[in-house]
């Protein structure tokens, strides 16, 4: 029964438990609540975006428009927020709706130029990302714009278990990420295509029509990030969404998400951010210098994907 | 000048090749025919040296040799003209005719490409070809592509003692009419600087271009022939051998179909370069066996029937209802229709994927609803699939990559059968499994059969195409050049391979 159960698929979660036991050692306040609050806080919005490029990786796309798709994503919420009000109390809530919607349509269109107009994920994506940065500086005029609701900012200040609001939304959503990977069409037909793109389409997947409802799903998660990256700041700009292209990325395939595709899934981006929330939490803990931290973060990566993966099955690597 | 001693090669179990005996010699044009597995390409590797033989010897101007690799081989006087051809489209024929040789033309560092052109000039005047060698090889036709190849090959006279020995594999198979004449002057003319060895299907034109025959079978030179002595029909007869069994092809058991529900209809349909004008009606538990060497079109006919390609010229009706219009894989699926691909591991399985999951990834439809899967009737179905078709596996949940052969085929069966599928096509079902599963993929065959489910098979074997077959349709070069009626006459493997080749 266990003759298969291969290692290297729990090696995610022995690194991340390594890690803990590494920093608890160097210093004891890491085991504490209230750093473990601050790694979820840090991690919550993170994970949302490891979780939509997650979908996107499975079936064997890459999608760098995240930094873009978050930053004008969290501005839109911001001005629509004002709009209906400037509080959640008075209409506010429309405005997550009206970016949760606009998430998703970007990310329908950044799918649709992929898969319709056949340009390569990376290159269609990664346009649609600077669009986005670009779009946000166009409607900030280069500012900030704030959002000063005590009851939104409740996403923060509110405290359960120790744990903000805000951390509760995000187990919410990567609940709802498990279901999407495991128990729909959707959610199926991402690792066929994956696995076998020519297969699928022998077996009748719609594969235009998935692509462009995973990059929108993507979307959807990128938006809720931006919100959530509001909740935590209080304030979207142009460069709200910055760095987390790399970094969710770097979590997914630490998590053991195969960048080739179908291997892995949700859980697996979760393991990869809690990884990386860990260590940068840790090595500011023990106080490196951030510009070590970078490399570190480098290194891990590769050292991730050859602890982590099956590579000899792979034909070859481009 | 090249010698093989009783040379055999096993894959496993498999026994591709048993003492061979084989000689090419100075300046000889050596033939090399056998019908699909007889262990042609097998021989061909181990002559320029992907393979390397399990026993037996090779001579190389009587000195016992091997080849370790094809640059080995290649150092030894052994070139190869590749059928799929190996010239990369987007550098300049002299890049390619001298890749890999750079350091010949180095001056200061960088390569002098004056003189890599003077080289490449006298290179391809060997093979009487006038063009610019700086243009990009793309750019050029399919045969002076292949032209460069041969000059490339040839290019190796200067840079060894020995001699040359080239082997042509199907060289003709894209050429027209002509340019097969040029080729085969061509080849005259050289074998005053080299040996050929020259693999085709096409029977007239290995009698024609050859000095001496070998023919395989099952992986042993069943003939040897001169040229000037050799008979199509003897060889063909060689080829298939004799005596076969027709109590093997149990044709009692292929039942009679409805000749009064036309299923699919095909109607002088053409795709360019692929197949043209071909026409036949398929009827509900019908099988159609289509026969042919690789590359002559079956796949390309089946693939279109499938909506993977959009026919050129003619028409397909589908269930004898002109509204039908298959233009995607995705609307054959909702119309009924299944497909097996040949390379089972590459595209008939998800091999991350467990059993249920790979039964159920052309219906999803059915086990959902709102985009919601529901996991039990999924389960169900693959239960109940997994006892009707005995499918060896621990579970459902098993991942398909970790069972048998057989079994992997008839989960892919399964996946079309249990969506109700009306047409199936199958192409190589029965490539790669043992005796046992053979078996049981013909009852799977025939149970479809029964249940009015029409059918096309790929056969792998004459055998297979005789014993499961209504009708056999003979593709010959993307026609389709011979049906023949298996309820009205006995048809005999001799029967097929003379239509084919």
């Amino acid at each position: 029964m266990f003759r298969n159960l291969d290692i290297k698929a729990f090696m995610p979660v022995i690194v991340l438990i390594v890690l803990a036991v590494f920093f608890t050692i160097l210093n004891p306040n890491f085991m504490s609540v209230r750093n473990f609050a601050r790694i979820a806080i840090a991690a919550s919005p993170f994970l949302m975006v490891a979780i939509g490029v997650t979908f996107i990786i499975i079936m064997g796309s890459i999608d760098l428009s995240m930094e873009g798709s978050v930053a004008l994503s969290a501005v839109i919420f911001c001005f629509a927020f004002l709009f209906f009000g400037g509080t959640l109390g008075s209409g506010g809530w429309v405005a997550i709706i009206v970016a949760l919607g606009f998430g998703a349509a970007y990310g329908a269109l950044n799918g649709f130029i992929h898969a319709k107009l056949l340009i390569p994920s990376f290159m269609s994506s990664l346009a649609m990302g600077f669009v986005g940065v670009g779009a946000t500086v166009l409607l900030t005029g280069g500012g900030i714009v704030r959002i000063d609701d005590d009851i939104f900012r409740m996403l923060l200040t509110y405290r359960f278990q120790g744990f903000p609001l805000m951390v509760y939304v995000a187990i919410f959503f990567l609940v709802v990420g498990i279901f999407i990977q495991k128990k729909t069409i959707l959610g199926r037909n991402l690792y066929a295509i994956g696995g076998a793109e020519d297969l699928a389409r022998a077996s009748g997947v719609p594969v235009l029509k998935t692509r462009v409802l995973a990059f929108s799903l993507a979307g959807f998660y990128y938006a809720l990030a931006g919100v959530l990256q509001v909740a935590k700041l209080g304030q979207a700009e142009s460069v709200t969404g910055a760095n987390l292209m790399f970094l969710s990325i770097t979590a997914a395939v630490v998590g053991g998400v195969a960048l080739w595709g179908a291997i892995g899934g949700v859980v697996n981006a979760l393991i990869g951010v809690l990884i990386v929330t860990v260590i940068n939490n840790g090595m500011v803990v023990i106080g490196l210098p951030d510009y070590i931290q970078d490399g570190v973060l480098g290194l891990l990566v590769i050292a991730a994907v050859i602890l982590s993966t099956n590579r000899s099955a792979v034909k070859f690597v481009k | 000048m090249l010698e093989f001693k009783n040379v055999s090669k096993e894959f496993g179990p498999v026994k591709a090749l048993s003492n061979i005996n084989f000689k090419v010699n100075k300046g000889e044009i050596v033939g090399l025919v056998g019908e699909n597995g007889a262990g042609k390409s097998t021989l061909m590797k181990i002559i320029f040296g992907a393979y390397q033989a399990d026993s037996g010897t090779i001579l190389v101007d009587e000195q016992e040799t091997r080849f370790s690799s094809p640059r080995d081989a290649m150092s030894q006087g052994i070139g190869m003209v590749f059928q799929e051809q190996s010239l990369i489209g987007n550098l300049s024929v002299m890049e390619n005719l001298f890749l890999g040789r750079e350091q010949e033309f180095r001056k200061f560092g960088l390569i002098d490409f004056d003189k890599m052109a003077d080289a490449s000039r006298a290179q391809l005047a060997k093979v009487g070809l006038d063009i610019d060698p700086r243009v990009e090889t793309s750019s050029l036709s399919f045969s002076q592509r292949q032209l460069i190849e041969l000059a490339k090959v040839l290019s190796l006279e200067e840079r060894i003692s020995g001699d040359l020995v080239i082997l042509l594999d199907e060289p003709t198979s894209v050429l027209s009419e002509e340019e097969v004449g040029l080729l085969f002057e061509l080849v005259h003319k050289l074998r005053e600087r080299a040996a050929f060895i020259f693999v085709s299907h096409r029977l007239d034109e290995v009698i024609r271009l050859s000095d001496r025959i070998y023919v395989l079978k099952d992986g042993e030179v069943v003939d040897e022939v001169d040229a000037d002595k050799a008979e199509a029909s003897k060889i063909q007869a060689s080829m298939v051998g004799r005596g076969i069994n027709t109590e093997y092809y149990r044709q009692d058991e292929r039942l009679p179909f409805d000749k009064n529900s036309p299923m699919l209809c095909m109607d002088q349909a053409g795709l360019d370069r692929k197949f043209h004008d071909i026409s036949f009606t398929l009827h509900a538990g019908e099988v159609l066996c289509l026969v042919g060497t690789e590359g002559a079109g079956r796949e390309a006919i089946v693939r279109t029937l499938f909506g993977m390609h959009r026919l050129k010229t003619g028409t397909i009706t589908y269930f004898d209802d002109a509204e039908v219009k298959i233009t995607s894989p995705h609307a054959a699926v909702a119309h009924d229709i299944g497909y097996m691909p040949r390379e089972r591991k590459v595209e008939g399985i998800f091999a991350s994927m467990n059993v249920a999951e790979n039964m159920t990834s052309s219906q999803l439809g059915s086990y959902s609803q709102f985009g919601l899967l529901n996991k039990s009737d999924e389960f169900r179905l693959a239960a109940d699939w997994i006892k009707r078709l005995s499918i060896k596996t621990p579970s459902a949940r098993t991942d398909c990559i970790r069972l048998s052969g057989g079994n992997q085929q008839k989960v892919v069966l399964a996946k079309w059968r249990s969506t109700g599928s009306r047409i199936i096509m199958l192409d190589h079902p029965t490539r790669g499994l043992d005796v046992g599963a053979k078996e049981d993929v013909y009852a799977m065959i025939r149970e479809m059969s029964a249940a009015g489910i029409a059918l096309i098979v790929i056969p792998d074997t004459f055998e297979e195409a005789i014993g499961l077959g209504h009708n056999i349709a003979v593709i010959k070069d993307g026609r389709m050049v011979r049906t023949f009626d298996c309820l009205e006459q006995q048809v005999t493997p001799f029967d097929l391979v003379s239509a084919m080749t």
